[in-house]
């Protein structure tokens, strides 16, 4: 047996906050997006909702038209495929294939539309499936701009943002005003801001937040209200903060590559019982997309789309070349005081693969151990990923 | 004195052999200008803006098509496998690992076979994978990266707005070919190749055209790459314009005395995917020896859809430019749109049956097929045959299984059209 597995887990009285919101998070997750969606629709007679696929979502805008946007990410183990192999072929990666099994299978009810992003092209192909497979539904394209630096590409994001918003307001037949956008921002700052008060601290004391609870959490809120998960964030984060557990002798890891499907939060468990504490990671990262807020004054579809060129987190489905991925990736893992990278890239998700190349070649460069800990949704036996994480840790730990 | 079949003149006439000459001249022409250390550019295929470059006189490589030539002279595999030592996965597109391990075996640079660009214009026109392709170049090579970003398609047409995008990036790549060149952007030049590129264009649709005819006079599948090459590297110079003039006469004698690629056209079919260039010959047997012949095919109009009537417009030429590769080319359109395209390829073509071809490495093309053959043989009922390898990697292509599920689908096809039972 190795080190790394004696490593005792943390223990300490769980904070009733905090453990309350993840619970709840764990809740919804458990019920899935179709009952997080009729539930809320119960509740909001006449409204709409919108399941917003990865990597980022402006969800402000469907916020602001009343239509609620909740993530669409997949089934993981909880769906059989039976119907989607057929329209996706096997190398295409498994949370295309789920979330439209889904659909096929009934389990979207109370989901009105869907939107899918200029991520790669699976998701794009993806998005005219749904519309044909169900045309009672609202889908929705949107195409990010990739060129960052070029003096059009304000105008081209605004405009963008305008024509999804024009075609929010034909489908629900409802104005959106810029004071309700405004104010969708805000909501949304408010939230982002206390998830980054959640990394920050994750970073300071991983002691004190386990990768799985803060999955859950950020999990959690993607099946919620807002003004909800606000609610959950702020009663936790305080709490998070005052836990008191003792520190383990583990290495420290940045997880990059799971920013579109999810892994099965066992994987998060599994990676930290084999000795290792996630101080940083791209998971959900489009639910978290901006490092700083989204500015409050001024025309806020000029502020959102601006912030996308400006504030965005360096992601695998963004070209920006102020800021290569790679640089970022190292500039992640000293920052967070990292000791390694664990590459976790769903199987065959083509931006992370392709992306692995270079940042293993900056990772050697800059003397920085990576363990590539590939993943599919659904998977469920993780022995193989243990014996590696440890191997892997010992390495470090007895370089 | 009836003649013999020998004496009659190949239905190929001398297009292979000009398209043969034109390509060659090409790469003659990259290799020249890298030895006078003059600059070239790096772009891809898919509803690329050749025209400006070539309006700086920058000779253009496009790493797909060296990728291609690699796989078609089987030489592709030891690259592929060189670039998976680096850690591309096998999930990866091959055109890139082949394209990554020929740069890293010396095929790019100083006195290697291709010349290092000195820009890389990435045309994102569709495809992502393009964008990763192309920030690994710029690395490897040391290029810079000009980004041209096209805006997918999601409406029926383009928005002012998109068009204006387009443009204004246009416009930057002609700031940075004029101080790569030291030459001043001419107005003028662009319009007289964006004429050539019309003529061009209106000679590829009209050969398309004539594949209405029965029989086809030539495969709009197999013998497009013949044609690809010229529209799409060599677009916008003269002798490719002239390649197509000639073509077209060519192709309508063929017509005239009712000459196709095979003896006899015994099924017209329509195919959609890229084909497994590996196997390029093989795979083209295995439909030959059915008399099946591609009166249209989908992977022909990767660089652009010339037989709606599009044209590039002297008159307007950034504007149309922006406009083909905002909408005239099968990447920067949805999947549903190409069902659309079969659709009218179906019909206007008057095709027996649809043949897809899914390769692993382009999910561009291959995410949904499924969905694909889901929707023609369930609401079309339209014959569809659903057939898997790769463009690019033989390891991925199986003879045998391939064998056994063409004949099958002609066996039965076959079946249906003595029945009477075909559409």
């Amino acid at each position: 047996m190795g080190f790394a597995v004696s490593v005792p887990l943390p223990i300490s009285p769980p904070a009733p906050g905090l453990d309350r919101s993840v619970a709840a998070c764990r809740e919804a997750l458990a019920a899935g997006l179709s009952a997080a969606a009729r539930s809320w629709k119960e509740r909001h007679e006449g409204a709409r909702t919108i399941g917003c696929f990865p990597v980022y979502s402006p969800a402000e805008l469907f916020h602001a038209a009343g239509v609620m946007p909740f993530g669409l990410l997949g089934a993981g183990a909880s769906i059989e495929i039976a119907h989607a192999d057929s329209r996706f072929q096997s190398f295409v990666c498994s949370i295309a294939k789920s979330s439209l099994e889904l659909g096929l299978q009934q389990r979207l009810e109370g989901l009105d539309g869907a939107v899918f992003h200029s991520i790669c092209d699976v998701a794009r192909n993806l998005a005219s499936v749904f519309r044909r497979n169900f045309p009672d539904r609202f889908v929705e394209f949107i195409h990010f701009p990739q060129n960052m630096t070029s003096g059009s590409s304000l105008d081209y994001a605004v405009s963008e943002y305008r024509r999804v918003l024009e075609n929010l307001v034909r489908w629900t037949g409802r104005d959106v005003s810029s004071e309700a956008l405004s104010g969708s921002i805000r909501l949304y700052n408010r939230i982002r801001g206390r998830v980054r008060d959640l990394y920050d601290l994750r970073r300071r004391h991983p002691e004190r937040i386990t990768a799985a609870e803060i999955y859950l959490l950020v999990r959690g809120g993607t099946l919620m209200d807002p003004a909800d998960f606000l609610s959950l964030l702020d009663e936790a984060l305080p709490e998070a903060s005052r836990r008191s557990s003792k520190a383990r002798d583990a290495v420290r890891v940045v997880i990059e590559g799971a920013f579109c499907e999810q892994p099965p939060v066992e994987l998060l468990d599994v990676i930290e019982r084999a000795g290792c504490y996630i101080v940083d990671d791209d998971l959900l990262i489009g639910w978290r997309w901006f490092e700083s807020d989204v500015p409050e004054t001024g025309d806020p579809v000029e502020a959102l789309a601006s912030s996308y060129l400006h504030r965005s987190v360096y992601s695998s489905v963004r070209h920006d070349p102020r800021r290569p991925r790679s640089e970022e990736l190292v500039r992640r893992v000293r920052e967070s005081g990292a000791n390694a990278v664990l590459f976790c890239p769903a199987k065959f998700c083509e931006p992370a693969l392709l992306d692995y190349v270079l940042h293993r070649q900056a990772l050697d460069r800059e003397s920085i151990p990576h363990l590539m800990v590939e993943f599919e949704e659904k998977m469920w036996t993780f022995d193989r990923i243990r014996n590696e994480v440890e191997t892997f840790v010992e390495s470090i730990l007895f370089e | 004195m009836a003649e013999t079949p020998s004496a009659a003149p190949s239905y190929q006439g001398t297009i292979h052999e000009r398209s043969r000459r034109l390509m060659s001249a090409w790469y003659d022409s990259l290799v020249r200008a890298g030895e006078r250390n003059e600059p070239t550019a790096y772009t891809m295929i898919s509803g690329n803006c050749v025209e400006i470059l070539r309006s700086f006189d920058i000779a253009t490589a496009f790493p797909e098509v060296n990728a291609l030539q690699l796989a078609i002279r089987k030489q592709s595999l030891p690259f592929i496998l060189k670039s998976e030592e680096m850690g591309y996965s096998s999930d990866n597109c091959a055109y890139v690992k082949a394209d990554a391990g020929f740069t890293f075996s010396g095929g790019v640079g100083n006195g290697a076979p291709m010349p290092a660009p000195r820009l890389i214009v990435c045309n994102f026109v569709g495809c992502n994978v393009y964008i990763k392709w192309f920030e690994h170049s710029a690395k490897y090579l040391g290029a810079p990266l000009v980004m041209i970003d096209v805006p997918f398609l999601r409406e029926r047409e383009p928005s002012a707005d998109d068009i204006r995008y387009v443009v204004a990036q246009l416009k930057d790549l002609i700031g940075v070919c004029e101080s790569i060149t030291g030459r001043k952007f001419d107005i003028d030049r662009l319009r007289e190749i964006c004429a050539n590129s019309a003529r061009a264009e209106a000679g590829w649709a009209r050969s398309k055209e004539l594949c209405k005819a029965r029989p086809a006079p030539f495969d709009a599948y197999f013998d497009s790459i013949n044609m690809m090459g010229p529209i799409n590297v060599l677009r916008g110079s003269p002798e490719a314009a002239d390649f197509f003039d000639l073509a077209v006469a060519e192709l309508e004698a063929c017509v005239a005395r009712r000459q196709g690629p095979l003896p006899q056209e015994k099924f017209r079919i329509v195919v959609e995917g890229p084909p497994p260039y590996p196997a390029y010959r093989q795979f083209r047997d295995l439909f030959a020896a059915w008399g099946a012949v591609a009166v249209q095919s989908t992977y022909s109009t990767v660089g652009g859809i010339w037989e709606w009537g599009f044209r590039h417009d002297p008159r307007r030429p950034l504007e149309s430019i922006a406009e083909h590769m905002l909408l005239h080319n099968l990447c920067n359109r949805s999947l549903l749109d190409r069902f659309a395209q079969i659709r009218r390829y179906l019909e206007e073509w008057q095709a027996d049956a649809l043949v897809i071809h899914s390769v692993k490495s382009c999910r561009l093309f291959s995410a949904g097929q499924g969905d694909m053959r889901a929707h023609f043989v369930g609401e079309r009922g339209v014959p569809t045959l659903l057939i898997e390898s790769d463009l690019e990697d033989p390891r991925y292509y199986a003879q045998a299984q391939m064998k056994n599920r063409i004949d099958a689908f002609f066996e039965s096809l076959e079946h249906q059209k003595l029945t009477g039972s075909l559409r």
